[in-house]
């Protein structure tokens, strides 16, 4: 009997701990298998965040190493000068590199550090109970935006991937989307990209995956990638940002 | 080998690459740049790797990653920018990493001033970020004293997988002084079997994590680096002391300050009174049997710990004492240092109230 689908190696046998309709369990699966495509599982070293895929260590079956709170590029970076022949890439979430460590994912991408960053916009703090992150939209009810996010108090949403899209390290900056088949099979060839400019030694690579919180979003899973759809997609436009030749 | 002259900054850096250390992140801040400036142009000679971090945080965690990755590596920076480092140094202490961090130590608090202090001994040895953790503390005395500890400091921290502190000042960085490079007496080390080397082809993957959610995991791995840090009390204490041996009054001082009360011990002796010096070297673990020892002694009428500081080190000196004989304490802050006859004065005021 030929195997038609397995768990990919790059991947552990513990079982995710996300809430039903979470879509990390979706790109945590993408990554793995662009891990095992490449051949590059036994020459990786993955960091991850503080937030909901703070346990990815567990998940990714790889050398890892665990950052604190938005300094995953750093640590990357560090990781990278040591072993520059190794992958090394970062999987944060929105409030881990587009809040607390705007500076380390700004700087990183500036120094075009050769290294593969995947970041998750769900546009809500995961973990700690669904407050505002940065990419929180207008009008959207966080637990401390509870009358909706108003400019006026709370600023803008950040478009990260336009704005490491203007700097001359950045090699390669696509955001795609998780809400259904076709953008899942988008989103994995921008991941594998984002892998293959690393090994091509062109300079720093992220993937921006616009990604559903039912639980935090008070939606079911269905609702949720529906609104992805609706509302995230017109403030967060999907496509390649930035590709050096 | 022969002697070279030396300021103690530059010092500090040549020690760290003789002793292996091949990446170096850091941030600029007074006094303490000449030694990002040295590494910048030292470690392409070496085929090392310098960074300049868009901060202190960002430095202190590019270190974090290469410890990780199994190299050795360092980072220096002066007050304000060691405490921007802390959050890092709890998660290397956690994650049990081994690092050397420089501190040539200017006046706080906040931004302070540029000048040399002995301010920050108790973030430096009573943790410093959050968390049950300690650094080991060398605090030299000499600029040959830096080097011969940064050397050896890059040793104790593979061997217990800790990071390892310079505590020096400014003084200490500005200053020139004759110093060789002796890298001979260099210790056993285990293999960092542990490290995120990517080769995970050879061996079972490896994780490096300060992460511990359930509470009885936590409390075993806090409780396993405090069974490291008894090991490292056991083997690591050293202590100078100096002209103890009959003395009426034992100053207690580290680095810049104790060549001062050296000083004053001469001056002090052509004035007919004996007094000693006990020196810290490790700041911590502290040398508290040393004080338990003198404090026994008949001769030994009182105490009189002196810092550029109003007063951190003499709470441990106090609770090795414990109250055998009575401590003083006479400190300069600010970036002011002791002046001899200060201390002098200090010595014969004390001296008096005790012998009555």
């Amino acid at each position: 009997m030929i195997k038609v689908f397995e768990r990919p190696k790059s991947l552990t046998d513990k079982p995710f701990h996300y809430c039903p309709g979470c879509t990390h369990g979706i790109v945590h699966r993408l990554v793995a298998e662009v891990l095992d495509e490449l051949n590059i599982r036994e020459k990786t070293v993955g960091v991850a965040p503080v937030g909901c895929a703070v346990f990815a260590y567990e998940y990714f079956n790889c050398d890892m190493q665990e950052a604190a709170h938005g300094r995953a590029p750093a640590v990357a970076t560090g990781i990278k000068r040591v072993l520059p022949d190794s992958v090394v890439f970062t999987y944060q979430g929105d409030g881990d590199l587009a809040a607390i460590g705007t500076a380390e994912i700004v700087h990183a991408a500036t120094r075009g550090e050769n290294i593969t960053t995947v970041f998750i916009n769900n546009a809500i703090y995961g973990m700690t109970g669904g407050q505002m992150a940065p990419t929180t939209l207008i009008g959207q009810v966080t637990a401390t935006t509870p009358y909706g996010r108003d400019e006026g108090m709370a600023g803008y949403p950040l478009r990260m991937s336009e704005m490491l899209a203007t700097l001359e390290g950045s090699a390669y900056i696509e955001r795609v989307s998780v809400h259904d088949i076709k953008h899942i099979t988008r989103a994995k060839r921008a991941i594998k990209k984002a892998f293959e400019i690393q090994l091509a030694g062109k300079g720093f690579s992220m993937v921006e995956v616009l990604s559903t919180c039912p639980t935090n979003w008070g939606m079911t899973p269905v609702e949720a990638l529906k609104w992805l759809e609706d509302n995230m997609i017109p403030h967060y436009p999907l496509g390649v940002m930035k590709e050096v030749e | 080998m022969s002697k070279v002259l030396m300021k103690g900054n530059e010092a500090i850096a040549e020690a760290a690459i003789r002793a292996g250390c091949r990446y170096f992140f850091g941030y600029p801040i007074t006094p303490q740049n000449e030694i990002p400036a040295y590494m910048a142009k030292r470690m392409p000679e070496v085929g090392g790797c310098f960074i300049q971090a868009e901060s202190e945080v960002s430095a202190i965690n590019m270190v974090y990653g290469a410890a990780g990755a199994g190299a050795r590596v360092m980072t220096s920076s002066s007050s304000p920018g060691i405490s921007l480092k802390q959050e890092g140094i709890s998660y290397i202490a956690g994650a049990e990493l081994p690092c050397v961090i420089v501190n040539m130590v200017r006046g706080g608090p906040g931004l302070g001033g540029i000048q040399p202090a002995q301010s920050d001994y108790f973030q430096a040895t009573k943790g410093g970020g959050h968390g049950d953790y300690r650094l080991v503390v060398l605090g030299p005395s000499t600029i040959q004293e830096a080097v011969d500890l940064v050397i050896e400091g890059f040793d104790i921290a593979d061997q217990y997988r800790n990071p390892v502190m310079i505590l020096g000042d400014g003084i200490l960085g500005q200053m020139m002084e004759p110093v060789e490079f002796n890298t001979s007496s260099r210790r056993e080390l285990p293999p960092k079997t542990w490290a995120t080397t990517g080769n995970t082809g050879q061996r079972p993957r490896n994780i490096i994590n300060s992460l511990f959610i359930d509470p009885q995991e936590l409390e075993d791995h806090v409780n396993r680096i405090y069974q490291k840090y008894e090991r490292i009390k056991e083997n690591e204490v050293r202590v100078e002391c100096y002209n103890c041996d009959n003395a009426d009054i034992i100053v207690a001082a580290y680095g810049t300050t104790s060549r001062i009360v050296k000083s004053v011990i001469q001056k002090a002796k052509q004035q007919g009174i004996n007094a000693g010096l006990i020196r810290p070297i490790t700041l911590w673990p502290f040398p508290t049997s040393t004080f338990e020892q003198w404090a026994e002694r008949q001769h030994v009428k009182a105490f009189l710990t002196v810092e550029m500081s109003t007063g951190q080190m003499v709470e441990d000196v106090r609770l090795s004492v414990n109250g055998k004989k009575p401590v003083y304490f006479y400190g300069r802050t600010g970036g002011m240092v002791p002046e001899p006859g200060a201390v002098l004065e200090e010595i014969k005021k004390i001296m008096r109230s005790v012998m009555k």
